[in-house]
C-alpha cells in the first residue's frame, strides 16, 4: 500500500447475475442467461473526494458499489484499495479491510435495530471486529456520534431509534460506519428517505467528512444533489459509465446524449426556468439483452432524429460499442458523436 | 370564486387516538380549483397534505372526524356526510393514491381492473367498458393491445400510468394525485408529469398534485399551497412562491432543495415540526424560524392577503404586529 495510490481504483469491473431458469428450464436445456448488471466500469476515487454514481434504477450503480465492497463477486476486472488488489481476496482476508470501507444505507428507519439503544447500535461494529476495551469502545462510540453531529453524545447514547427524528437516525447510521474509522464511505441514496428540510444537513455532514479526508462514493438518482455536493459525477446507463467528469462540467456541458436528456428532465426550482424536457421513450432495456453497438442507441435522440446519420455515424452507433474516452480534460464520454 | 370547480373551505380533520389526546391533523385549510387548473399541495411528511385530500374524497377511517365544506360547482358535498359524497366520489372527484402502481391486484388483468369501477358506478359495462378501458390506456400512453396483460408484465412507469387511467375510469373532473411520481426515476417522472399536464389541457381536468417535491410543483403547477403542521402557511402562484415568498418556511424549503445549477449553500431547517396532539400557542413554525420576533411565540398568525392571489400566515406581513413589537 502506498500513500500515493488513489484510495480506490476500479478497472473494467464486470458483475453478472444469473437469471434463474427454473427446473423446467434447466431440464429442457434452455440456455443460461445472465443480467449484465455491471458491464465494464472503470473509475478511481481519491482521499478527500466525493464521486457520485448517478443513474436510473437498474443501471447498475448499487451493484457497482456492492462489488467494489466485495459484497458481490465480479466476473472480471480489478478493484484496488489503497493500491492493493482486493478483487480476489478470500473472505477471511477481507475482514480487516471491511473496517476500512463502510456502507451507509438508504433507509435509516430500516438500518437501525429498533431494540438497540444508540450506544449499542454504534458499539456493535467494534464488538464484531473485536476492537478496544470497554472504556476504549465507549470513547470511540462517543467520538463517532459527535463526529456525526450528535453532540453532546451522552444526550443520545441511551435513546432508542423511535425517539429520534429521521435526520438523527441517519446520523446514528453514519456514526455506526464512522466508529470503525474507515477510509472509504459508500453512501447508497443517503437522503432519499429523508424529509427535504433535513437532507441538506446530512449532505453537509458527508461533505465535512470528505474534507476531513474520507473518500466518499455516493450513489444517487438525483442529479441536483450530485451536482451540488460531489466533486465528480459518473453517469451510468445499463451497466456502463457513459459520462464522467467534474460535477459542474457534466451538468453544464454534458457530452453524452443520455446525460443531456437526463438534465432536461430534472425539475428546476424556478418556475420561470421551464425548459422543454427531452423525454426518452420507454425505459432502459433489460440488462439480459444489452443492445448491440452503443447500448443507448435504441433510445438515443441523436439516432432517432437522424443527426447521427447526417454525420455518417449511425452505422457505428448501431454496430460499434463506444469506449469511454477523454473528450476534454478529465471529461470522459462514451459516444461516437461526442 | 364562484367560477371555481372545487372549493375547500375551513377543512379540519381530527384523529381519535386510543388513550391519547386527539390529533388535529388538518387545521382549517382552504383552497379552490378551476377547470383545467393545476394546484400543488406541498409539504413534508406529517404536514397533513394526504389527510386533507383523503378527507375531500371522504375516505378517512372512522377514527377521523371531519369538519368543513367541500363545494363542487358551488354545492356542498359534505352536507349530508357520506350520503352526499358518494355520488361524486370517482365520478366527479377521483384520486391516485400514493404507491397506486403497486396496488394492482396481481392475479387480474389490467383491463378488468379498470372496467370494475366503470361497472360498479354504471358508467359502462361489458364490451363497451372494455373498449373505454382500452381508450383510457391509449390516453395515458399504453397501447390498448396491452390491456389484457397482468400488472407484473408492466414496468413501474407503465403501472403508474395505468393507475392514472384507472382513476379516470368514471370521467372525473377533478383528479387528486398523491405523490404520483415519488418512487419513479426522473425520466419516468417526466413522462408521468407530461401526462398529467396533457390531461389538464386536453380534458380540462383539474389537478391537485400532492407532493413534498417543490421543483416538481414549480415545473408542473400554476399555483401552489404550502402546508406546515396542518395549516396552509402560504399560497399563491408558483412564481410568487419562488421569487417573492412571504412565509419563511416557503423560503427555507426552497433553499433546502438543491438545484441543478444552484449556486450558494443548500441549507437545512433545524428542528422538527410540532406535535399535532397538543395545542400550539403562537405560530407553529416559530421554533424553527430564522426571523421569528416578539409576537410569533404567543399570537397565532392569521392568513393575510399579501398581494392579489397570494396569502401567507406570518406576522412579518402584518404591520400592526411589527409596530407592536
Amino acid at each position: 500500500m502506498s500513500a500515493r495510490s488513489p484510495l480506490l481504483e476500479v478497472e473494467n469491473l464486470t458483475t453478472h447475475y444469473p437469471i434463474p431458469r427454473g427446473i423446467v428450464g434447466a431440464i429442457s436445456g434452455r440456455p443460461k442467461q445472465v443480467a449484465h448488471a455491471v458491464d465494464g466500469v472503470s473509475f478511481s476515487l481519491a482521499r478527500g473526494e466525493m464521486l457520485a454514481l448517478v443513474g436510473e434504477s437498474g443501471c447498475g450503480k448499487t451493484t457497482t458499489a456492492q462489488t467494489v465492497m466485495r459484497l458481490v463477486d465480479p466476473v472480471a476486472g480489478t478493484i484496488r484499495f489503497c493500491g492493493d488488489d482486493i478483487t480476489h481476496l478470500r473472505h477471511r482476508d477481507l475482514r480487516p479491510l471491511r473496517r476500512r470501507m463502510q456502507l451507509i444505507y438508504q433507509d435509516p428507519y430500516d438500518a437501525l435495530d429498533p431494540r438497540f439503544r444508540v450506544r449499542q447500535a454504534v458499539e456493535e461494529p467494534l464488538l464484531v471486529h473485536h476492537l478496544g476495551s470497554r472504556t476504549e469502545r465507549t470513547e470511540r462510540v462517543e467520538r463517532a456520534l459527535e463526529r456525526a453531529g450528535l453532540a453532546p453524545a451522552d444526550l443520545f447514547l441511551d435513546r432508542y431509534p423511535h425517539e429520534l427524528s429521521g435526520g438523527q437516525r441517519q446520523r446514528v447510521a453514519i456514526a455506526t460506519a464512522l466508529v470503525l474509522e474507515p477510509e472509504l464511505l459508500v453512501a447508497d441514496e443517503p437522503v432519499s428517505m429523508l424529509d427535504v428540510s433535513v437532507r441538506a444537513e446530512i449532505l453537509t455532514l458527508l461533505d465535512e467528512l470528505r474534507r476531513s479526508g474520507l473518500g466518499i462514493l455516493m450513489i444517487t438518482h438525483d442529479l441536483s444533489t450530485a451536482a451540488r455536493f460531489a466533486d465528480r459525477i459518473a453517469v451510468m446507463y445499463l451497466g456502463r459509465i457513459v459520462e464522467q467528469g467534474a460535477a459542474q462540467d457534466v451538468v453544464r456541458d454534458p457530452r453524452h446524449p443520455y446525460t443531456r436528456a437526463l438534465i432536461t428532465v430534472v425539475p428546476k426550482r424556478d418556475p420561470r426556468d421551464r425548459t422543454t424536457p427531452q423525454i426518452l421513450k420507454g425505459e432502459a432495456p433489460n440488462p439480459v439483452k444489452v443492445p448491440s453497438g452503443c447500448r443507448f442507441h435504441p433510445r438515443c435522440p441523436e439516432v432517432a432524429s437522424g443527426r447521427a446519420r447526417d454525420r455518417g455515424l449511425e452505422e457505428r452507433c448501431r454496430g460499434d460499442d463506444p469506449l469511454l474516452r477523454e473528450i476534454s480534460r478529465d471529461h470522459l464520454a462514451a459516444c461516437h458523436l461526442a | 370564486m364562484s367560477g371555481a370547480l372545487l372549493q375547500v373551505e375551513d377543512l379540519n380533520v381530527w384523529f381519535e387516538l386510543e388513550g391519547r389526546p386527539e390529533l388535529h391533523a388538518v387545521q382549517g385549510i382552504d383552497f379552490d380549483l378551476s377547470q383545467g387548473e393545476r394546484l400543488g399541495l406541498v409539504g413534508e411528511s406529517g404536514c397533513g397534505k394526504t389527510t386533507a385530500i383523503l378527507a375531500v374524497m371522504g375516505l378517512l377511517p372512522p377514527t377521523a372526524s371531519v369538519a368543513g365544506r367541500v363545494r363542487l360547482d358551488g354545492d356542498d358535498i359534505f352536507e349530508d356526510g357520506e350520503d352526499s359524497i358518494r355520488p361524486h366520489r370517482w365520478r366527479d372527484i377521483a384520486m391516485v393514491f400514493q404507491g397506486a402502481m403497486n396496488a394492482f391486484n396481481p392475479v387480474r388483468r389490467i383491463v378488468d381492473q379498470i372496467v370494475e369501477p366503470m361497472e360498479l358506478h354504471e358508467i359502462a359495462e361489458g364490451k363497451a367498458a372494455r373498449r373505454q378501458a382500452g381508450d383510457l390506456l391509449e390516453l395515458v400512453g399504453i397501447s390498448a393491445q396491452q390491456a389484457t396483460r397482468y400488472p407484473h408484465e408492466f414496468s413501474g412507469g407503465m403501472r403508474q400510468r395505468a393507475a392514472i387511467a384507472m382513476a379516470l375510469a368514471c370521467n372525473p373532473r377533478v383528479l387528486l394525485a398523491d405523490e404520483p411520481t415519488t418512487a419513479l426515476d426522473v425520466m419516468i417522472q417526466a413522462q408521468v408529469l407530461e401526462l398529467l399536464g396533457r390531461l389538464t389541457e386536453e380534458l380540462g381536468l383539474a389537478l391537485v398534485l400532492v407532493t413534498h417535491d417543490l421543483p416538481v410543483v414549480a415545473q408542473t403547477c400554476d399555483r401552489a399551497a404550502v402546508m406546515y403542521a396542518g395549516k396552509i402557511v402560504e399560497s399563491g402562484t408558483t412564481d410568487d412562491l419562488y421569487h417573492s415568498p412571504r412565509h419563511p418556511y416557503t423560503r427555507l424549503l426552497f433553499s433546502a432543495t438543491p438545484d441543478l445549477y444552484g449556486e450558494g449553500d443548500v441549507i437545512s431547517i433545524p428542528g422538527t415540526p410540532p406535535r399535532l396532539d397538543r395545542e400550539v400557542t403562537g405560530c407553529s413554525f416559530a421554533p424553527r424560524c430564522d426571523v421569528a420576533f416578539g409576537p410569533c411565540s404567543s399570537v397565532t398568525p392569521e392568513s393575510l392577503s399579501v398581494a392579489p392571489g397570494h396569502q401567507a400566515r406570518c406576522h412579518l406581513n402584518d404591520p400592526t404586529m411589527r409596530r407592536a413589537s
